[in-house]
């Protein structure tokens, strides 16, 4: 009844639009990858270089370096969003006069555009400025600048893709939480089960599914932020994740080929980190089913 | 029955106590914005005042009539739109295709779909600047002596950018659909084409009802993503199809940046999302669950 030429036929346009601007970019990033093009060096256009640009990265403690701060900011700002995000959730699958106005309020960070939110952010934190380094200065005595400290400008870098992204937590975990069955809850609770024990014996087996595809959305999309922290701190110290360094790389520097390369190897971390995750969650998925 | 209502009024002003806390540490960056937007630029270089002194419209007005933010905005508009109503079609059929056939590799086929988000933009933009401005051109179309086209190209153009976000939107979308149409029962489609349906039948009377829900949120976060992209739209459009966040960098400029009128436009792009959000508020949280829960 159900002919596999059909589906192919409903998967094509979505295929062909996918492979144009997505895969075949890729193979040309790739292809690149293996040259060296640098439209200020002295010979002109691509000149093929093998695996030179993959051995000069794994040397190039620049990037080692932004890997690492991009790794600390995703681990950081994705830990916090999931603690944040299930704890408003949980609140708010109860019912209190001035819910929905909080949810409102609560969603409104996620509509804000991330260039936007860098603006808001740097308007917030810059000396001279913003009331945040001002206030900090007068109270505590404390010498808040995120262009001269490194921690600090990570630390806000990460403050503020928490303020951001959260809401997104919530609202997928809030989903997750309302198509928990009662049933098993109240029969834990009936077998004399405490908070702590019915939230890791029943509430958490029943999230983690939820749970996970909200770490992979989130890792997918931290991995590649430029635009807010671009806007936040110029590239500054303590903010130059790979996403920066790659546009450093390829735009004021123009090394294409090297760039490309990069992309490359970061394309490929973020795809195996993510398909373990990918596993995790269809692997729970069919043993639900079995 | 003393200690449970302690309890209640112990929860009562937890409750409270997050929300307003929470309330705001949300809303003081976006007050703080407001603030900036309604003052002049001497007014901001003097101390940091977090209180609103007066309302001073004038970073607004000089926006607004702006002719060049006009167009901006219009261009965000038919894009973030284009390209929702696109994939909220292509992912439709693409995830009933995946969900349904028995198609060879499928697992495959969706975590490949799903890579495509994951590319660090930067390098991609010199293969898509290539492809935009000479693999997709058109040298000039005659008939009957009269051109059409003439020197046509993808780059600077809406459609382009409208083709360009599902890279990005696609995959994003079939995943949250995916759980969606899983989550209706294949007998539902069987008993359609038994009733005589064919497959748009099916799709148009058993699917789209009952994935209304997914497909709103589906909608809704594919526009939000599309009108909040910019790295693209900075690198691939130069005049016609700018749109409104390539605006709020050019704010930020060598000589100076006019920070009262780049508050001003933030605010005003964040009104047309905040509405919808707030429209749709129900549908978002009943659309999110990524199909993982299932009774």
């Amino acid at each position: 009844m159900r002919n596999p030429r059909t589906g192919w036929l409903l998967l094509s346009p979505t295929l062909i639009i996918l492979i144009i601007f997505g895969f075949a970019p890729f193979l040309y990033v790739l292809f690149v990858g293996f040259n060296q093009w640098n439209v200020f060096s002295a010979e002109d256009g691509l000149i093929f270089n093998g695996l030179d640009n993959f051995r000069r990265l794994v040397f190039d403690e620049d990037f080692l370096h932004s890997v690492g701060l991009t790794l600390r900011f995703a681990i950081f700002a994705i830990g916090s969003q999931i603690v944040l995000g299930f704890l408003l959730a949980q609140m708010l699958t109860r019912n209190f006069p001035g819910k929905s106005i909080f949810r409102v309020i609560h969603t409104l960070p996620l509509m804000v555009a991330p260039i936007a939110v860098g603006a808001i952010w740097r308007l917030l934190v810059i000396p001279g400025f913003g009331p945040v380094p001002f206030f900090l200065d007068r109270w505590f005595d404390f010498d808040y600048r995120i262009g001269t400290y490194p921690d600090q400008a990570m630390l806000t870098s990460v403050i503020m893709d928490v303020w951001h992204w959260t809401p997104f937590v919530t609202l997928t975990m809030l989903a997750g939480l309302s198509a928990i069955p009662r049933e098993p809850v109240e029969q834990a609770k009936v077998d004399g089960a405490n908070r702590l024990q019915v939230f890791w014996y029943v509430t958490l087996p029943f999230l983690r599914p939820v749970l996970l595809t909200t770490v992979f959305i989130r890792i997918m999309d931290a991995i590649r932020t430029v635009d807010e922290v671009w806007m936040l701190a110029g590239g500054g110290p303590g903010t130059r994740f790979t996403g920066i360094y790659i546009w450093r790389v390829v735009f004021p520097r123009t090394d294409y080929g090297y760039g490309s390369s990069i992309s490359i190897i970061t394309l490929y971390l973020t795809i195996v980190l993510c398909w373990l995750l990918f596993i995790a969650i269809s692997g729970k998925s069919k043993d639900e089913v079995e | 029955m003393t200690t449970s209502t302690q309890q209640r009024i112990g929860r009562f002003f937890t409750t409270y106590g997050i929300w307003i806390f929470m309330t705001v540490l949300t809303l003081l960056p976006i007050w703080w914005m407001f603030v900036v937007s309604m003052r002049t630029r001497v007014e901001l270089f003097a101390r940091p005042n977090l209180a609103l002194s007066r309302l001073w419209l004038e970073n607004y007005s000089n926006v607004l009539t702006d002719s060049t933010f006009q167009r901006y905005m219009t261009n965000s508009l038919v894009v973030s739109t284009g390209n929702a109503l696109l994939v909220m079609v292509l992912a439709l059929l693409a995830t009933y295709a995946l969900s349904r056939y028995k198609l060879a590799g499928r697992d495959n086929i969706f975590f490949w779909l799903i890579t495509n988000r994951m590319a660090p933009p930067a390098a991609f933009l010199l293969p898509l600047f290539i492809m935009f401005t000479r693999t997709f051109r058109i040298e000039e179309i005659t008939i009957f002596d009269v051109t059409l086209v003439q020197g046509w190209t993808l780059y600077d153009t809406q459609i382009g950018l409208i083709l360009l976000y599902c890279v990005f939107n696609l995959p994003f979308a079939i995943w949250l659909l995916k759980g969606v149409i899983d989550g209706i029962p294949i007998e539902l489609d069987d008993a359609a084409m038994i009733d005589g349906a064919g497959l748009l039948g099916v799709l148009r009377y058993v699917i789209l009802p009952l994935s209304a829900p997914g497909l709103a949120v589906t909608a809704i976060l594919s526009w939000i993503f599309a009108w909040n992209e910019y790295l693209f739209a900075a690198n691939l459009t130069s005049v016609n199809a700018r749109t409104i966040t390539t605006a709020l960098a050019e704010f930020v400029t060598v000589t100076g940046t006019n920070w009262g009128e780049l508050a001003a436009m933030s605010m005003i792009t964040l009104i047309p999302s905040a509405i919808i959000v707030i429209l749709a508020q129900r549908y978002i949280v009943m659309g999110l669950t990524f199909g993982a829960v299932k009774e």
